[in-house]
């Protein structure tokens, strides 16, 4: 199952609370406000932790999220674009989250970029619908895949380091 | 002159490579109005009029008539959408949004010189080939996010000959997601479809025949997997996300098309539900009915319209009755049922042999692992909150 990590971090995001999709007009702007409450919450508990690790927005309509996650392996920070798109079908099936920048570089990745999951992932998601949200795949989808994938990635020299400019931190 | 002969014979040498590079390989065939039955070499369609003359299916040139969609084509759906082709449908509508890979060799259909090419451009012009008959109409987009569902459920629902709903719809989809959207529009259309897939280790498969409000709706139970008599601790899932055989994929295409045919052109059986394990070539069936509290509200409202529409009398034959084959019982034999009740989802009986993916609680309003709590509704406009997570 889960590891207790996870699970300490996964008890302390807020729930959400209303049922709607991206096609279900008012009720997907209260529950774009909830997933942006529960994604704030997270990222405050991150950097309260000293484990700030992602950044996200939207477009106007919720339905397009992008920003950049990383992971700090041997003193170094490595950086990785994030983008996802919320399916019709949200929140009943999860939002398939993708690193295109590391698409081809791992098998543990489907077309585009989309990580692979744990077998895990969906029982726990389905058994939640619908108080997970983005932030909870977060922490349990993309966090736990980072920890497994990156060193690996890097051990095998297909993730190389790159300097960053002063502007990102 | 010489040279003229010469330059004539490298021109015809290099159209002939042109010609194979662009998949035309000899000649391509005149479209053909009617259905001959007519027993020659040069009719595509002998053998399959023949069906008619031995009695299986009664009128085989209405398939001409019919429109079907094939939403996914890879591994399952190309070869689906090529044996609707060869057995002279009347139109195909292809969707799928990923290009030809060599990863993909190890599947029937596509050939390496088609790597880089979207699936349905590919397909499409493979198709083609192979019988002009077909009208055939490609969508290189990703159903699942908003604007393109709302493009799919308008092509499902107009994109037939007739300009009306198609005849059927074929999911040959690889997640999860896209299901659920495939069942989110049928549902809400009212519109018939098949289910199929392949497990990722590759040795299982099943197709599902969906009547929205008559039979179970995907999102009607948790995933349903054909046992693989595999334990789970020694199924390796390291270094891959999925593994696959052009075999199980042929099969599963096979069983999906002869449902189809046997549903359009009215013979034989349709199953509900066909499973197959190929580790133990073990074929289980069944038939599911809907779940009342199915969380699809359109599928509770196709429960409705269907139980009050009055029942269907199936004309049965009328077999005399032979009488008990053995009057008397004097070892006592008796047959009992095995399918004990299912605890956890009390609607869904399940044949042996397959089982949900997982179980999800029936009263879904106690939370599992969470003490954060729920959101408390903020007083902040979604703007400002978008700003707040922005500037953090």
């Amino acid at each position: 199952m889960v590891d207790e990590g996870t699970k300490k971090t996964l008890s302390s995001i807020p729930l959400l609370k209303t049922k709607a999709g991206p096609r279900d007009k008012e009720l997907w702007t209260t529950r774009l406000k909830e997933e942006y409450q529960a994604l704030i919450k997270y990222v405050q508990n991150n950097k309260e932790a000293d484990n700030d690790w992602f950044r996200l927005e939207s477009d106007k309509t919720g339905t397009r999220w992008f920003g950049k996650c990383w992971f700090v392996h041997n003193l170094l920070k490595y950086e990785f674009d994030l983008e996802f798109d919320i399916p019709v079908t949200y929140p009943t099936t999860a939002p398939e989250l993708a690193l295109p920048g590391l698409d081809g570089k791992t098998a543990k990745m489907y077309r585009g970029g989309k990580i692979c999951l744990t077998d895990h992932f969906k029982p726990l998601w389905a058994r939640n619908v619908p108080r997970f949200g983005i932030a909870h795949a977060m922490a349990l989808g993309l966090g736990p895949w980072l920890a497994v994938e990156v060193p690996e990635l890097i051990e095998r020299g297909v993730v190389k380091y790159q300097e960053k400019s002063e502007e990102a931190k | 002159m010489d040279k003229v002969a010469e330059l004539e014979k490298k021109v015809s040498e290099l159209e002939a490579k042109l010609a194979a590079a662009q998949g035309n390989v000899g000649p391509v065939r005149q479209k053909i109005d009617v259905m001959s039955s007519e027993v020659v070499d040069s009719n595509p369609y002998s053998r399959l009029m023949a069906l008619k003359r031995m009695g299986i299916v009664d009128n085989y040139e209405k398939i001409r008539e019919l429109s079907v969609a094939v939403v996914g084509v890879g591994g399952v759906g190309s070869v689906t959408a090529e044996m609707l082709t060869r057995c002279g449908i009347g139109k195909l509508i292809l969707f799928d949004y990923d290009k030809v890979e060599l990863a993909n060799m190890n599947r029937l259909f596509f050939q390496p010189h088609q790597a880089g090419l979207s699936k349905v451009d590919a397909a499409a012009a493979t198709l083609q080939a192979i019988n002009p008959d077909v009208a055939i109409d490609a969508y290189n987009y990703n159903i699942t996010t908003v604007d393109n569902f709302q493009k799919f459920c308008d092509t499902i629902s107009t994109g037939s000959l007739t300009g009306g709903p198609v005849e059927l719809v074929l999911s040959c989809v690889d997640n999860f997601e896209a299901r659920m959207a495939i069942n989110t529009a049928c549902n809400e259309l009212n519109q018939r479809w098949f289910e199929s897939g392949v497990s990722e280790n590759a040795v299982s498969g099943h197709i599902q025949f969906i009547i929205p409000g008559e039979t179970a709706c995907f999102a009607c139970a948790p995933p349903l997997v054909v046992a693989s008599n595999i334990d789970e601790k020694t199924l390796k899932r390291e270094g891959v996300c999925a593994a696959s055989l052009p075999t199980t994929m042929g099969i599963v295409a096979g069983f999906l098309v002869q449902n189809t045919l046997k549903h359009l052109l009215n013979f034989g059986n349709v199953s509900n539900y066909l499973g197959y394990s190929a580790l133990t070539d073990f074929f289980p069936t069944m038939t599911l009915k809907p779940n009342p509290q199915c969380d699809d509200s359109y599928c509770r409202r196709r429960q409705a319209e269907f139980s009050a529409r009055p029942v269907v009398e199936l004309a049965t034959e009328v077999t005399e009755d032979a009488g008990p084959v053995h009057a008397d019982n004097e070892w006592g034999i008796s047959l009992l049922d095995e399918n004990s009740p299912e605890e956890e989802t009390p609607n869904l009986k399940l044949v042996d042999g397959v089982q949900v993916a997982y179980s999800v609680p029936a009263d879904s309003s106690t939370p599992e692992s969470s003490t954060g709590g729920a959101v408390a509704a903020s007083e902040l406009s979604l703007e400002e909150l978008m700003q707040q997570m922005k500037s953090m």
